[in-house]
């Protein structure tokens, strides 16, 4: 086989990046609407009328679902994998996922969008393919082969889960990155050669930190830390149960029995947290079912202080990280700042107090874009192992494991077999021996944390070893040799000694699912036939031509368009006109030149019709009261503007 | 997969069959990765064992080697090597894990040499007063009283400004007890590295003892730390 490209890819809480290296610097891949970012959005279109499979969509033309139909829409799914039923609980009180209720304790929670139902990895399979599918776009090439970042804070199951999406959307995962070392990687290209450095990650759903040592290209983790479960969301839900709270109490209104009211209202409360980064004060100004009007400022100071036990959450893992590095604030020669939250002043500030920068005359670096820098260096580290180009030949990347595997021993406390932050790939053998005469299996439960009780770890799999020859008790002398592989992932064989025999295992994930389950959750296989790539190309760009002309072909009953000038209307007209002539052809890039022209030319009509779809939504409509208003139209591809999430 | 200890029995390469020693991670003919080697942790590096190591060498000569072994070069190679590749890096890290920190390093090099150590041959009850380092079984009565005494206060919401000076001052003399430890195990080192079969014997015994004596005290540490924090 060819050896095509290797991407690399920021699959993230809230948004999702693909990129490449080009040339000597890394850049990211844009979408068919020209957005850098994809929403971590997936929504189920309606059934068909005549039955079959509804279609999925991702993206920015998902989320304007979010409001429509939120009970077909899911985001932030990041939250959920690699997590058991119960450890998703929480998760509902503040997200509105929805559950599949017939799963068992033990089975991986499927989520229930519409009718259908689907597993976590499966909705990040969906995010994939679509950046998959913009790479090749790009490219004008299939893409099989990428680099997937994960928080370094990841567990095991979170990252099999990671794996296993890669491979239902048709990607061969050549290695899975923790997203600070990406990050570090992306700016490592064109800085000092020797230092040390901390990477302070703050997401849309998770926190990381971890400390780097550089030398001569290698970049060796000294240490990681974090929490998976902490970010910018975090801070949109304090402000958004505020409104929900004042909202009832002064107007009587719970809003909470409206999904679509509440996924309104959280746009709110993001775009409040996303001005309160640049300005003193943020308003809410919103009206609701009953007339009233809830209106609300916050005051920045009023905002740090709500949010001061979420960012404080993040220093105790910043200075865990620094003791098992053995380091003092003072030695961390440069610390860099990524994900969106950072841009919160708040955040800045503690940092800066964590390291000491300001007190050093020193100053965080921002200088790549936070939502990209992770993204950035997957490409980097894509490069690298594609092992062709010059600029990345003398790098390497020496990752840590960031939890301790140990296994459960007798009265249920955890016999630690490799330590957190050690260098992966790592190992340890362990031997294990029979307590019964005759016995021909042992089982061995696995274990994932830094407590002292099993029972409080994380349970990663219990393994069976089997058909071990009958001997007296404690006479057979089992081999058992753990692996941590380069991402992350535990690997496990085992040997009888005496007998040489290699001691069959069975593995049962605690989480997770197997690889018959996997396979049968692969996306559709015509992603895999390369021969009829190009076919594919022009059929999707006329797919996209088509979805654009239709909603354009009803715009004109909208309200939003006599909002309109005479020449916003007439560029649209053009554009459309022209794109329906190219469609005829067979030119798939002409095609999609035509689609991207006539999305631009139609972007401030979309965002009107948002702004009309969000004050109807928040208004308490039904959804068929705001459809015959508004007419079909809001189904234009790109309904919200791109910039709100920036 | 062949197995030995002796590095100088010859195995053929899987490439280029030609024969070479065992201890080597790539074909001196082919350059090909090849199988993980058998031997010790020391011979990964090219080294004898021994205790007093240049660590800024062993960092050099670690980056060297994973340059070359690491996973990363072999993302899009052979099966095979794809696993050998897997397999030499994990040696190599657990090799540079251990070496790189000296308690670590002896224990692993006496081990080596058939010496029993760790916390099944120490004991995990600490309170176990045969145990108990002669010279420290006065103190460490008192320090037990005085920890208990501690936690008692902590429970009842008190804080005993008296009781917690002396648990630091305790602490301090265990730290510094631990300092001392340390300087003698090194010369040991020294005593090991060029001494002969008798001085290493002797070496050893004595390495042993500091090392049950060590984890002790780091124990006793650990537990003033925790209740100081707590």
């Amino acid at each position: 086989m060819a050896e095509g490209r290797v991407v690399g890819i920021d699959l993230g809480t809230t948004n999702s990046l693909v990129a490449y290296m080009q040339g000597e610097a890394p850049v990211v891949i844009p979408g068919v609407d020209g957005s850098n970012l994809v929403p971590s959005v997936v929504a189920l279109d309606p059934m068909p009328a005549g039955g079959g499979r509804p279609t999925v969509t991702v993206g920015n033309s998902a989320r304007k679902s979010l409001i429509e139909t939120p009970e077909r829409v899911i985001y932030s799914v990041k939250r959920l994998m690699g997590r058991g039923l119960q450890e998703v609980q929480s998760e509902l009180k503040l997200f509105p996922f929805r559950l599949a209720d017939d799963v068992e304790v033990g089975e991986v929670p499927r989520i229930q969008l519409g009718e259908l139902r689907f597993t976590p990895s499966e909705i990040s399979a969906y995010i994939l393919r679509q950046l998959k599918r913009n790479a090749e776009r790009f490219f004008s090439e299939p893409v099989t082969q990428a680099v997937i970042t994960v928080p370094a804070y990841f567990n095991d199951a979170q990252r099999q889960a990671t794996k296993d999406a890669g491979r239902m959307a048709g990607l061969e995962v050549l290695r899975l990155v923790n997203e600070p070392t990406a990050a570090a990687l992306a700016y490592g290209l064109d800085r000092a050669k020797v230092g040390t450095i901390a990477v302070y990650d703050l997401g849309g759903g998770t926190f990381d930190i971890s400390i780097l040592k550089l030398r001569d290209g290698i970049f060796e983790v000294q240490s990681t830390n974090g929490d998976t479960h902490l970010g910018g969301d975090d801070i949109d839900n304090l402000l958004l149960a505020i409104a929900l709270d004042e909202i009832h109490a002064e107007h009587g209104v719970d809003l909470r029995k409206h999904p679509s009211a509440v996924q309104g209202l959280r746009k709110d409360a993001i775009d409040a947290k996303i001005r309160l980064s640049t300005e003193a004060v943020a308003r809410f100004d919103i009206e609701l079912p009953n007339g009233d009007r809830y209106q609300r400022e916050i005051p920045r100071e009023v905002f740090e202080q709500l949010i001061e036990p979420v960012l404080e959450r993040t220093a105790g893992p910043c200075k865990q990280a620094l003791a098992d590095a053995g380091l003092t604030p003072e030695q961390i020669d440069e610390v860099v700042l990524v994900g969106g939250s950072t841009r919160i002043p708040a955040v800045r500030k503690l940092v800066d107090d964590l390291f000491h920068l300001a007190a050093r005359g020193k100053k965080p670096h921002i200088e790549l874009n936070p939502d990209e820098v992770v993204a950035l260096g997957a490409a980097v580290q894509a490069d690298i192992l594609a092992g062709s180009s010059k600029s990345t030949e003398e790098m390497l990347l020496l990752d840590v494991t960031p939890l301790s595997l140990g296994i459960e021993a007798l009265g249920g406390t955890v016999a630690r077999i490799i330590q957190r932050n050690s260098t992966i790939p790592a190992s340890a053998t362990e031997h294990f021996t029979t307590g019964v005469d005759g016995q021909t299996n042992v089982a061995i439960h696995v274990v994932q944390g830094e407590r002292e009780l099993a029972a409080d770890c994380r349970s990663l799999a219990r393994f069976d070893l089997k058909g071990i020859p009958p001997m007296s008790a404690g006479l057979p002398r089992i081999e058992v040799r753990f692996l941590i592989d380069a991402d992350g992932i535990l690997k496990v064989s085992a040997r009888e000694q005496r007998s040489g025999k290699a001691a069959r295992i069975e593995v049962k994930p605690t989480y997770g699912l197997t690889d018959e389950q996997v396979e049968s959750m692969i996306l559709d296989s015509f992603d895999h036939a390369e021969d009829d790539f190009a076919k594919r190309l022009l059929i999707e760009a006329r797919n996209e031509a088509e979805t654009i002309l239709s909603a354009v072909e009803r715009a004109p009953q909208s309200p939003a368009w006599q909002q309109l000038r005479g020449e916003e209307q007439g560029a649209i007209t053009a554009a459309r006109d022209r794109l329906a002539q190219i469609k005829q052809g067979e030119d798939a890039a002409a095609i999609r030149d035509a689609t991207l022209a006539l999305d631009q030319a139609t972007r401030r009509f979309a965002e009107l019709m948002m702004d009309a779809a969000v004050t109807t939504a928040i208004r308490g409509k039904t959804m068929e009261n705001a459809g015959e208003e508004m007419g079909d139209a809001v189904t234009a591809p790109h309904p919200m503007a791109q910039a709100e999430f920036k | 997969m062949l197995k030995v200890l002796d590095s100088a029995v010859p195995v053929a390469c899987w490439s280029c069959a030609v024969a070479h020693n065992d201890a080597t991670l790539f074909c001196p003919h082919c350059s090909k990765i090849q199988p993980p080697p058998g031997g010790d942790y020391f011979s990964v590096f090219g080294l004898v064992p021994h205790l007093d190591l240049d660590l800024s060498e062993l960092e050099h000569e670690f980056h060297r080697l994973s340059r070359k072994l690491h996973p990363d070069r072999f993302a899009r190679a052979a099966d095979n090597e794809k696993q050998w590749s897997l397999a030499d890096t994990a040696l190599l890290n657990d090799a540079y894990r251990t070496l790189r920190e000296p308690i670590h390093r002896t224990e692993y090099l006496l081990k080596l040499h058939g010496a029993a150590i760790g916390e099944e041959h120490s004991g995990k009850d600490r309170k176990d007063p045969s145990r108990v380092p002669a010279d420290l079984l006065e103190e460490v009565f008192e320090l037990n009283m005085q920890l208990e005494e501690m936690r008692a206060a902590r429970k009842m919401g008190e804080t005993d400004a008296e009781l917690q000076a002396s648990l630091e001052q305790a602490k301090r003399k265990f730290d510094g007890l631990m300092d001392e430890v340390d300087h003698d195990l090194r010369a040991q080192w020294k005593a090991w590295d060029e001494g002969d079969a008798g001085a290493r014997a002797a070496a050893q015994k004595a390495m042993v003892a500091l090392l049950d004596r060590r984890r002790y005290l780091n124990n006793l540490v650990r537990d003033v730390t925790e209740t100081l924090g707590a």
